[in-house]
């Protein structure tokens, strides 16, 4: 008898029915993919079974008898714990602390005492994740927040363990160690759902699958016995689009960052280190590397939002690193940063208007001062038109817009200014896989038309298929780049981990 | 000149008298920054609180009756407070500020009869013989009963927010509430705690002014201690000794400040032994704890300096406006040095300072 079972659970939100008449089952000891595209409804399920939900229809077991949280209480009072995709930890709080607010009083005892600081080290030897305890957690990489979270579920005896998304901010080395701790675990008898979009790692790892499109169950089957494309094809339903690459066409050097260093602007940011490279015209620049590791301050740099010295950013000749981002712009240096709300877009304002903020100044939509609504409107309709925007207006708020389709807004909105430079980061970050391949096209369009493209991501398959040169950013410095084609993913991923092309030689 | 009227422990009794509501006041809202809440409201609640507890120890003659009133009347108004800002989502800020007004109007409405009346006297520590002994029978054993509960309040405060477990969740609320909601604790009833606690204290903190340190009641008697208060919780950067300091050292300028208007001298002398002071204090501190050194040299470089000023010119006078912004100038410069080390005091703000919580997502 399997351990958990869910029967036709439904959940409906305004608008949207998320998950539709689902039904799961998962034995003891088995690792059990639950994949789907970004808003297949894998979150909903995974949270009604953790009590976060409440379903509106449907019923759960567990062992054959009735099992309905109502809170993440209960959930735990089964054995279910959660690893989260947005790890829930507390960056101010020593690792010992975050721990002891995540499992019940009773089993944490005194929180600053030894007791459960060795426990904590006693399963982080036990299963091969190495941490310290008494670090505070804002000082740790993704890859160690995530151990925290592992442990801490691990302390409370779990028969499920569920991982949203786990391998999203780990480099290649880190997912291969954490699947050995999941294969581990589930030899030991733990029950274990894990969430993934990855189709080969869910091939390597997992032994059932349970496939979702659109809130529905598409199909149950063994991962193993199906090829990535037959996965992927279950799961979007559509063939894909695949990109087009062109060889990149004169050498010309169109920006050049040299020496770049820019200090943390937070405790917990991180400082760019001497960073040098060259854009030419015509190439996309892939920039590798795991989350947190300078992606966002080197787009800062690069977009102006934070001056650096004169000599370290050069457009031709011109030194340009103490520019503020409209006189960048002015020049043709175009971005868009990673976080679509509230950086990329103003969340409350128009698509006209937010076509307006990042236009203004090339596609010249203010005059002396006074803003030209009718210019405005039709540029925001070109964006709109030409990146297939799905929206209901131009005139509606930026936050109205799913994921997928603000981004293509975001990023066409910078594509029509034509930009002499493009920087992006994270370009099709929780986008749908056909939006994603239209934004990824975008870019390699505007790189044929004789534009440099540099594109900051962390999806490394995204980065190997569109770039020329490829470079990895880890703790704040960047490797020097090289054609992408002479890199292997092993390579790759040691670099990620911080190692330099030497040092990854000589363990390879 | 005559310094023989300074008297060094009259002068530390009084300066302890001056600090005290502003640790009650400042220790409450620390709590409440601690779980997330910005609550600017400090001085409203004070000063409703001070007169609530002025009616009733004048009504029912008993000041600790008094005292259990004040606080309870500062409660209530945190809890509008809470009821708004928690319940219906309203902006912390302006929600605090509005505090602030009606508790200013308020407490001058139920005033009105109650001017120029004497509250019952409150009973002071007397132990007999240790009282008595010359120094430090006046200095540590002959105050009112409030000053030692609130240095008592600086230390659980201190006891609980680093070592219990309730602690660790009030803070952790403060810290990420969306991760603290996920893991199962109740946000909003922990902050509601937190602000009702916040409310107690700052209650407490005006009673103290009305009943014991003035004591009388008079219209806006609060003259901004609760804005005082917050501002000492921000430049100790949450930190529960040094909101004790702050207090500490602006009760002693205030006490200086009115004492050298009494004695005709350079007031220079004594804000610049007090620089020296609280500087070595702190220089200590750093050094055993071996940390840099350098912002409390710098300190004791200034009193130095002013010292030094002032007895090259014992007479000299300043207008009695810039001795009355001393206090409030010299705490803030203080704090400021204390708190410079950029990196360290955006680790101990609460993260979730101010930002408001809906448990949906």
């Amino acid at each position: 008898m399997s351990f958990l079972a869910v029967e036709g659970l439904t959940k409906t939100y305004p608008g949207v029915v998320a998950n539709d008449n689902v039904d799961l089952e998962v034995e003891q000891g088995e690792i059990h993919a639950l994949l789907g595209e970004n808003g297949a409804g894998k979150s909903t399920l995974v949270k009604a079974i953790y009590g976060l939900v409440h379903p509106d229809a449907g019923r759960m077991t567990i062992n054959g008898k009735p099992y309905a949280p109502t809170r993440p209480v209960d959930a735990r009072d089964a054995h279910i714990a959660m690893v989260f995709q947005h790890f829930s930890l507390f960056e101010a709080l020593s690792v010992v602390e975050n721990i002891a607010l995540g499992i019940p009083p009773e089993r944490a005892g005194r929180f600053g005492g030894r007791t459960l600081a060795e426990r904590i080290r006693r399963v982080s030897e036990e299963y091969g994740l190495p941490i310290d305890p008494h670090r505070m957690v804002g000082t740790l990489s993704a890859g160690e927040r995530q151990r925290v979270e592992i442990i801490r579920c691990l302390l409370q005896v779990p028969r499920l363990l569920i991982m949203d998304e786990p391998t999203s901010v780990l480099t290649p080395q880190e997912a291969e160690s954490l699947f050995g701790t999941l294969r581990k675990l589930a030899r030991d008898g733990v029950a274990i759902l894990y969430i993934s979009h990855k189709l080969e790692e869910i091939r390597a790892l997992c032994d059932h699958a349970t496939i979702l499109r659109g809130g529905k169950v598409v199909a149950h089957c063994d991962p193993r016995e199906k090829s990535a494309r037959e996965l992927a094809e279950l799961m979007i339903g559509t063939e894909l689009a695949q990109p087009p690459v062109r060889k990149p066409g004169a050498a010309e050097v169109l920006m050049k960052v040299d020496r770049l260093s820019l200090p943390a602007s937070d405790p917990f940011g991180i400082a760019l280190d001497d960073i040098s490279f060259d854009l030419h015209a015509g190439e996309i620049l892939g920039i590798g590397g795991i989350a947190g590791n300078g992606q966002e301050e080197l787009l800062a740099a690069i977009s102006g939002e934070r001056p650096v010295e004169r000599e370290m950013v050069m457009l031709g000749r011109r030194a340009i690193g103490h520019y503020p981002p409209t006189r960048r712009r002015k020049l043709g240096i175009c971005s868009a940063p990673e976080e679509r709300l509230g950086h990329a877009a103003a969340p409350d304002m128009t698509l006209t208007e937010n076509a307006l903020l990042s236009g203004m100044v090339r596609e010249k939509l203010a005059n002396g001062g006074f803003i030209n609504w009718s210019a405005s409107r039709y540029f925001a309709r070109a964006v709109v038109e030409s990146f297939d925007v799905r929206t209901p207006g131009i005139e509606v708020p930026a936050r109205s817009l799913s994921g997928g389709n603000l981004q293509k807004f975001v990023i066409g909105r910078e594509v029509l200014q034509r930009p002499v430079i493009l920087a992006v980061n994270q370009p099709t970050w929780g986008v749908d896989a056909a939006a994603a391949a239209a934004i990824r096209t975008a870019l390699v369009n505007l790189a044929a038309e004789g534009a440099g493209v540099l594109v900051i991501s962390q999806d490394l398959d995204e980065l190997m298929e569109i770039s020329h040169r490829f470079a990895v950013l880890a703790g704040g410095r960047l490797s020097p780049p090289r054609p992408t084609e002479t890199y292997t993913i092993d390579e790759i991923g040691l670099m990620m981990g911080g190692k330099t092309r030497e040092d990854a030689d000589v363990a390879s | 000149m005559d310094l023989s009227a300074l008297d060094p422990v009259a002068l530390i009794a009084s300066l302890i008298v001056a600090a005290t509501p502003l640790v009650l006041a400042g220790i409450g809202e620390l709590v409440v920054e601690k779980s997330g809440v910005l609550n600017l409201g400090v001085e409203g609640m004070m000063i409703v609180g001070a007169i609530a507890g002025f009616a009733a120890a004048v009504g029912t003659g008993n000041p600790f009756l008094g005292l259990v009133t004040a606080a309870a009347a500062g409660m209530l108004l945190a809890l509008v407070f809470g009821l708004l800002t928690q319940f219906l989502l309203a902006n912390q800020v302006a929600t605090g500020l509005a505090l602030t007004m009606v508790g200013l109007g308020l407490a001058a409405l139920i005033g009105q009869p109650y001017a120029g009346i004497k509250p019952p006297g409150s009973p002071r520590l007397d132990i007999p013989h240790v009282s008595d002994l010359p120094v430090v029978g006046p200095l540590l054993f002959s105050h009112d009963a409030m000053v030692y509960v609130a240095l008592a309040l600086v230390i659980a405060t201190w006891l609980f927010l680093g070592r219990s477990r309730a602690g660790l969740v009030l803070r952790a609320v403060g810290e990420n509430h969306d991760a603290a909601h996920s893991l199962g604790y109740p946000v909003v009833r922990i902050r509601l705690y937190a602000i009702a606690f916040g409310g107690a204290c700052a209650g407490l903190g005006g009673a103290y002014l009305s009943l014991i340190r003035v004591p009388q009641w008079t219209e806006g008697m609060t003259a901004g201690a609760g804005w005082i208060a917050l501002a000492l919780v921000v430049f100790a950067s949450w930190k529960p000794w040094r909101v004790l300091f702050g207090a500490l050292l602006f009760g002693g300028i205030t006490t200086l400040q009115l004492n050298t208007q009494a004695l005709n001298i350079n007031p220079a002398i004594p804000a610049g032994a007090l620089l020296l002071a609280a500087g070595l204090i702190w220089l200590v501190a750093s050094l055993s704890a071996s940390r840099a050194a350098g912002s409390p040299l710098v300190m004791l470089l200034t009193g130095a300096v002013v010292l030094a000023f002032g007895l090259i010119y014992p007479r000299m006078q300043i207008g009695s406006a810039w001795l009355s912004m001393a206090p409030y100038l010299v705490t803030i410069l203080v704090l400021v040095l204390i708190s410079s080390d950029r990196t360290r005091a955006a680790l101990s703000a609460p993260h979730s300072l101010g930002r408001l919580f809906h448990p949906s997502s």
